[in-house]
């Protein structure tokens, strides 16, 4: 049944672009509150095997090269669809106001959110990389034509980047292909790669993924991408296209090549922590408000990859409660970003400081206090559960990287409570009385995406054994997790 | 047995008689669509006569083979060519070409005889009589837009190259029956069962010239991007799609049926010397060449010359993996570009007519007057740069498979990564043009070009018929990309 959130997306892009533009957020919204409501009850079934990864459908596709149209679903993808749907229906919401060319934007918006359910959701090789590239000309279109600041630069840097991943994991699929000539993930997963060929085809499929997830050196596109995007993007962006390299890197290139990632763990390790440190230091000096959200994503995004270079239950786990968790509280930093953006048309830090936010706009105010607290991981919230998680897996295998971690985990906090003073409780009053004009209020569509997220990381982090109960299972059965640690 | 050559050449013979009928209307009937309608019906009559040949003949040692993939790649070539003839009636600013129509169709039918006769021999004389036959009804056609200059340069241009290269050939050709014995494929691989002689790799390379010459592969390229630009745009597409296809399976047939022993090894550690090595070479610089030189071009016609060369280094990667699902791969890939080249070009044709010019600035803001048509662009062009769902993705997984499947370690590898990168720095210059229709804002006309989309807009013409055959390409694009098996199997079928 969760297979028919793909099929649901997909048709909403056709009515979209088909019908008139005055039905197209509603024809969205609707398409995407019915992906919500099948990934929960698809969630929350109690028959569900979590650890059993579940082949939905299986279809010869191109028998000629034994292809399949296969989808297979398990604990983590369940979990990565409903993080998917969640940030779909409030980057809907978010984006309740667009005018210019309505019908254009929510099908790309979509196509982006139909491209994702099908990368989480698919089990042949072939059928992933397909899903996996149809995300990327969609982002494009986002941000170069309904954009804000450089952003033509923006999307093109961030589609040459994402193209330049998809390359590098071509190559490593390709590789794949040749050597076990099968292109099923349940095959794949049992074939005995030669060590050799695992040794050069491990780095360059997981690097291709670490590009799309933001992974330090190559996530300068993530930052000027996020500051291009409209708002609706950048919560895509955070919400689920980080996710899909991230999850790739997980099902693919760990599942396939286990023994070249056991070889290259470490350097996936180093470059997790320095992505989190640098990004943070880096965050610390930005003046564009988006500018210090987009580098936090990088540094969270480099929590997931310190969980996988882990190589436990516990660290990888953590990692993809950590994608969970990063796609709500980054999609709910930048719906509010855009929530005031689009009111007083600045972002920047020195501007916002005299515009007394915290009167004029008190639920954005209370709303952005609780999603830094997230951010910074503050227990109550899902990023706490995430990010402990994944230390605690870390400490088995790299210890050192944790004590470094440690201390970016205090710059982090260390610029979102910069931001929060700096936007909200700046002591300096605005005293020119053009300033105090009122800003057209809140919508009900923003209250409403804003609480589904808020609620979110809060229930994920009160009860995050939710998750992690079905997480846990499939990481277990997977066949990189060394069984002493 | 002349009963039989009658029979078996039954489609090459129809295609002659519509030649001739083709010239004797044009002289009558100046002006009409006349011409253009019976070559349409003449190709279709020949197609049929090819599905009704039978399943396999060779006539003369080789002259003229029958089987099914030279008769699935005739077939090939002939709707391309049906759909170059179509969009030559729609080119209603060229002057020249409306008023001398016959003749201009019937040069693009003789185009076609060549590459029917190209492709349907397996005998070298015969190979490099289509070959001439195709170039130089090609070198006509490209010089036929009396009212630019350009046009005559640049098939002056092409014939001099051409025929530069086909001298070329003609040589390694001698050289080669001088060391075989034999002027047919199979003749030849009996012949060649000894040792790599240094003669035989000089006639090998001189052949390869004239064939790189056709398949626009670097260092051969230099004509392509002024015959490109300057031909009339059926012209172009006709040289860019049927006369690649046909060219291509020419190249890989002569190279794997008649060369086959002496293919040696273009793997990183493995080199070997043989054929394979010099056309990984020549495939690599293609590849490097073409889409670095594609970054840098403002027209989109000369543009596509640059990213053609590109591509043409794709294709000859299913060649150098020199195994049978390598020619599988190369046939389609050459025939879904073909299709992708011709649809991209006529859209190229269509914003010519409609905006004067084809610089990528005169696509700007496309999508708000042409939304469909800026649409279909899109789909041609993110085919070619191999995004999915279009064909263009599949075709370059099927062949960078096939390429890293062949020898032993993965010992193309390094050709793979090369055109990996190929592929992904053409991203960028697809995304130019796709930004200029869809972001950039409209351009100022200036006062002479407002004036003459003026006049042309007087001219109610009816393009729908244009517009649905855009359409028919796109979809054609989107539909393999989704079901390649139905093209996939044919050709898999047609090898076996």
């Amino acid at each position: 049944m969760i297979a028919w959130t793909i099929y649901i997306t997909f048709a909403a892009a056709i009515l979209v672009i088909a019908a008139p533009a005055r039905f197209a957020r509603w024809t969205a919204l609707s398409a995407t509150a019915a992906d919500l409501l099948i990934s929960l009850i698809a969630f929350f079934r109690p028959a569900a095997d979590p650890a059993h990864y579940t082949t939905l459908v299986r279809v010869p596709w191109i028998p000629t090269l034994g292809m399949n149209y296969q989808l297979a679903v398990d604990g983590v993808s369940l979990t990565m669809v409903l993080v998917t749907s969640l940030t779909a229906v409030s980057a809907v919401l978010f984006s309740w106001e667009v005018q210019e060319r309505r019908n254009e934007f929510f099908f790309w918006l979509l196509l982006v959110v139909a491209g994702s359910f099908g990368v989480f959701l698919s089990a042949d090789l072939f059928l992933f990389f397909v899903f996996y590239e149809l995300v990327i000309v969609p982002k494009y279109f986002l941000i170069a034509i309904w954009g804000s600041t450089n952003k033509e630069y923006g999307a093109m840097k961030l589609t040459l980047y994402s193209f330049f991943g998809g390359a590098l994991v071509f190559l490593g699929i390709i590789a794949a292909y040749v050597a076990a000539g099968s292109l099923d993930f349940n095959e794949l997963a049992r074939f005995g790669f030669d060590p050799h060929l695992q040794m050069w085809a491990f780095p360059v499929l997981f690097l291709g993924f670490a590009i799309l997830a933001g992974a330090w050196p190559f996530h300068t596109w993530a930052p000027t991408g996020h500051v291009a995007a409209p708002t609706a993007g950048s919560m895509l962006l955070a919400g689920i296209v980080m996710k899909l390299g991230a999850y790739g890197g997980l099902r693919v290139a760990m599942n396939l090549f286990p023994e070249g990632f056991h070889v290259w763990s470490k350097w996936i390790a180093v470059v997790a922590v320095i992505g989190i440190v640098y990004a943070a230091a880096v965050a610390l000096r930005q003046r564009d408000l988006k500018f210090v959200i987009g580098y936090s994503s990088v540094s969270h995004m480099g929590f997931v990859l310190l969980g996988l270079a882990a190589a436990n239950v516990l660290g990888v786990s953590g990692a993809v409660l950590q994608m969970f968790s990063h796609g709500v509280i980054g999609a709910l930093l930048f719906a509010l970003v855009g929530m005031i953006y689009h009111r007083t048309h600045t972002r920047d830090l020195d501007s916002l400081a005299g515009m007394n936010l915290r009167r004029m706009l008190p639920f954005t105010t209370f709303a952005f206090v609780l999603a830094a607290a997230a951010s910074m991981g503050i227990p109550g919230f899902s990023g706490f559960a995430a990010e402990v998680t994944i230390l605690i897996g870390a400490w088995k295998t790299f210890p050192v990287a944790v004590w470094i971690t440690g201390a970016g985990m205090v710059l982090v906090a260390a610029f979102t409570l910069r931001i929060l003073r700096r936007a909200f409780f700046s002591d300096q009053i605005a005293t020119s009385p053009e300033a105090a004009v009122a800003y057209s209020p809140i919508t009900f569509a923003e209250k409403a995406g804003a609480t589904l997220l808020l609620v979110t990381t809060l229930a994920a982090g009160l009860y995050p054994k939710l998750l992690l109960d079905r997480i846990m299972p499939a990481i277990e059965t997977m066949r990189f997790i060394q069984p002493n640690g | 047995m002349y009963l039989e050559l009658l029979k078996l050449s039954s489609p090459e013979g129809i295609l002659t008689l519509t030649v001739l009928c083709v010239l004797a209307l044009g002289l009558a009937s100046r002006g009409s669509r006349l011409p253009a309608f019976v070559a349409i019906i003449g190709i279709a009559a020949s197609a049929v006569a090819i599905m009704l040949l039978p399943k396999t003949a060779s006539l003369f040692n080789g002259m003229l083979v029958v089987n099914r993939l030279n008769s699935l790649v005739k077939l090939v070539c002939l709707v391309l060519s049906a759909f170059a003839i179509f969009l030559a009636q729609e080119e209603r600013q060229n002057a020249s070409v409306t008023s001398q129509l016959g003749e201009y169709v019937a040069m693009i039918l003789l185009a076609t005889l060549g590459l029917l006769l190209l492709v349907g021999s397996e005998e070298l004389l015969m190979i490099f009589i289509g070959l001439e036959l195709t170039g130089l009804s090609l070198y006509i056609l490209t010089a036929f837009n009396s009212t630019d200059l350009r046009s005559p340069e640049a098939g002056l241009k092409y014939f001099l190259f051409g025929s530069t290269a086909s001298a070329f050939t003609l040589f390694g050709l001698s050289l080669i029956y001088g060391m075989c014995g034999s002027t047919s494929l199979a003749g030849m691989v009996e012949g060649l069962s000894g040792a790599f002689q240094p003669l035989l790799a000089v006639g090998i390379v001189m052949t390869l010239v004239g064939f790189g010459f056709k398949i626009a592969a670097a260092p051969f390229h230099l004509w392509a991007p002024d015959v490109y630009e300057a031909a009339p745009v059926s012209t172009a597409a006709l040289i860019a799609s049927a006369s690649k296809v046909a060219s291509f399976v020419v190249v890989a047939k002569l190279l794997l049926l008649g060369f086959g022993p002496i293919i040696g090894s273009a793997g990183w550690h493995a080199a070997a010397g043989g054929w394979s090595p010099v056309v990984a070479a020549i495939a690599a610089l293609s590849i490097l060449l073409g889409n670095f030189v594609a970054l840098v071009q403002t027209n989109v016609r000369r543009l596509l010359a640059y990213s053609a060369v590109g591509h043409a280094g794709y294709s000859l990667l299913g060649i150098v993996a020199g195994t049978p699902e390598g020619f599988s791969a190369t046939l389609f890939y050459a025939t879904v570009y073909a299709i992708t080249i011709l649809g991209a070009f006529a859209v190229v044709g269509w914003v010519r007519r409609e905006t004067g010019g084809d610089n990528i600035s005169h696509f700007s803001a496309l999508s708000r007057r042409f939304p469909l048509l800026s649409v279909y662009m899109t789909i041609f062009m993110l085919s070619l740069a191999g995004l999915p769902p279009l064909v263009g993705f599949f075709g370059k997984f099927y062949l960078f498979s096939a390429a890293l499947d062949a020898g032993q370690n993965n010992g193309l590898l390094w050709l793979v990564g090369v055109a990996l990168f190929g592929s992904f720095i053409s991203l960028y210059y697809y995304l130019v043009i796709i930004k200029a229709m869809f972001v950039d804002e409209p351009r100022a006309l200036p006062a002479a070009e407002v004036a003459a989309s003026a006049t042309s807009a007087g001219v109610k013409l009816d393009h729908s018929g244009e517009r649905w055959v855009i359409g028919f390409l796109a979809a054609a694009v989107l539909i393999l990309g989704i079901l390649p098996d139905t093209l996939l199997a044919r050709i898999a079928n047609a090898l076996t």
